[in-house]
């Protein structure tokens, strides 16, 4: 089978488990809505610059404990059985699409809510929900890889944490400017830079794991 | 002395260097004043700290293909020593940030990118930790290492340099080159910092033999 049939066959597989239980989609949807009525509750009303910065501390934490599951939620055999019919290549690339839909499900369906409940006005709607969905796109490469590693070594969610928090960061910084120039309404042209810097750290991430992976399956 | 001409190379460079850190001619500065004699000391942390991060991806890269936990030893204790540096650094930044910046921590990219990468190999050390057996705790803290690498460029050199900073060198401020106006610095600066990475290199050394010694005994006594 080549590379690309296997993945493509492995998704499927992913998408027709989840959409048999639908436990984890609802779980975090469900966690990110009450997530953001905590913040509602006790903010009541922030400037814009909160606002964004709230916005990213949300979705950061419902895609932690999105993608932290995705490694463990299958059984140890079912996992050898994978690994004899399809490269390791193929399945981290499976894991990594996957959750790359599921990001951006589910960062669409968090900035929607946000922005219907916190309202606050902003310049280029547009524009943010492309630093939104490249966000989302970005945080499913990094972590799947970092789940992938914490699972190996017993998945404690800890471990998860401080193991992908520092390395996510230059991708939040980047993506909490993009995000205020959207805010704030600025010519697009300002933003192109940083777009291109969140499009580089994606392929890059990506590129990393599928080398490194290979190394990392076997036990 | 074919073996260790280097140490003692390593050790005549960091008295030259702190004789001659101390006493040389400086230019004469506004703000930074003597306080420039910290760019012997503060500068060649840094490039120490990343020689050795830089040896230990090495080490990671050569353990995936080896398997040979000596590779992982060496790739381990150059974070160790690594991480030290980087104290020192941050350390000789603050009180160079006090006297000239007013604070010291200021709110400032380079800080803080600094700060994080740190946290990025506390957390390599402590994944070491959560993981009981030899060979998969080596496996797959190689595999962390090389992940975060990249990442530690981001952080310390790329990210400071696209946006505001006070730190020379970054966010379009320029270096200390342009007042060194005779090359009497750079005289200084780079034997300082050539001794502090063969110094750096030399305690590696040391922690990694430590290592092999402690692992030799314990797989003897099995």
């Amino acid at each position: 089978m080549s590379l690309f049939k296997e993945v493509k066959s492995l998704i499927r597989k992913d998408i027709v488990l989840e959409w048999r239980s639908k436990y984890a989609i609802n779980g975090i949807v469900l966690y990110v809505v009450s997530t953001v009525f905590v913040c509602y509750q006790a903010f009541k009303s922030v400037d814009p610059t909160t606002w964004n910065a709230l916005f990213w501390i949300i979705l950061l934490f419902a895609s932690v404990n999105a993608i932290n599951k995705s490694f463990v939620q299958e059984s140890r055999s079912r996992q050898f059985y994978y690994y004899t019919i399809a490269s390791a290549k193929a399945i981290i690339l499976s894991k990594i699409v996957y959750n790359m839909l599921m990001m951006l499900l589910l960062s669409s369906i968090a900035y929607l809510v946000y922005s219907i409940i916190f309202s606050t006005p902003l310049g280029d709607p547009i524009l943010y929900l492309i630093a939104v969905s490249l966000g989302g796109i970005g945080f499913a490469a990094v972590f799947t890889m970092v789940s992938a590693i914490s699972a190996k070594a017993g998945n404690n969610s800890t471990l998860m944490a401080i193991l992908s928090f520092p390395i996510i960061i230059p991708l939040l910084l980047v993506l909490i400017k993009v995000s205020k120039n959207a805010m704030d309404g600025l010519e697009r042209s300002i933003s192109y830079d940083e777009l291109t810097v969140l499009a580089a750290i994606n392929i890059l991430t990506v590129a990393i794991s599928l080398l490194l992976f290979p190394y990392l399956w076997r036990d | 002395m074919k073996k260790y001409w280097w140490k003692i190379l390593g050790i005549i460079l960091l008295i030259y260097s702190i004789i001659m850190g101390l006493l040389g001619h400086v230019p004469a500065l506004p703000i930074v004043h003597e306080t420039i004699r910290n760019v012997y000391f503060h500068v060649p942390m840094w490039f120490t700290m990343f020689t050795l991060y830089i040896v230990s991806v090495v080490y990671s890269i050569k353990y995936l293909s080896s398997a040979n936990p000596q590779h992982d030893f060496v790739a381990v204790e150059s974070v160790n020593v690594g991480i030290i540096f980087c104290i020192f650094g941050l350390l000789s930044g603050m009180l160079w940030a006090n006297f000239t910046w007013g604070a010291p921590w200021p709110n400032d990219p380079k800080l803080n990118g600094s700060a994080i990468a740190t946290l990025m190999y506390l957390a390599y050390l402590v994944l070491r930790n959560a993981l009981e057996e030899e060979q998969k705790r080596a496996r797959i803290s190689a595999i962390y290492n090389i992940f975060a690498f990249p990442i530690m460029i981001a952080l310390m050199y790329i990210l400071p340099k696209t946006t505001d900073s006070l730190h020379p060198g970054a966010g379009g401020n320029s270096g200390f080159g342009q007042f060194d106006l005779d090359g009497s610095m750079k005289a200084v600066l780079y034997p300082a910092s050539l001794g502090w990475i063969l110094i750096g290199i030399w305690l590696m050394t040391l922690r990694f033999r430590i290592r092999k010694l402690e692992y030799q005994n314990h797989t003897a006594t099995l």
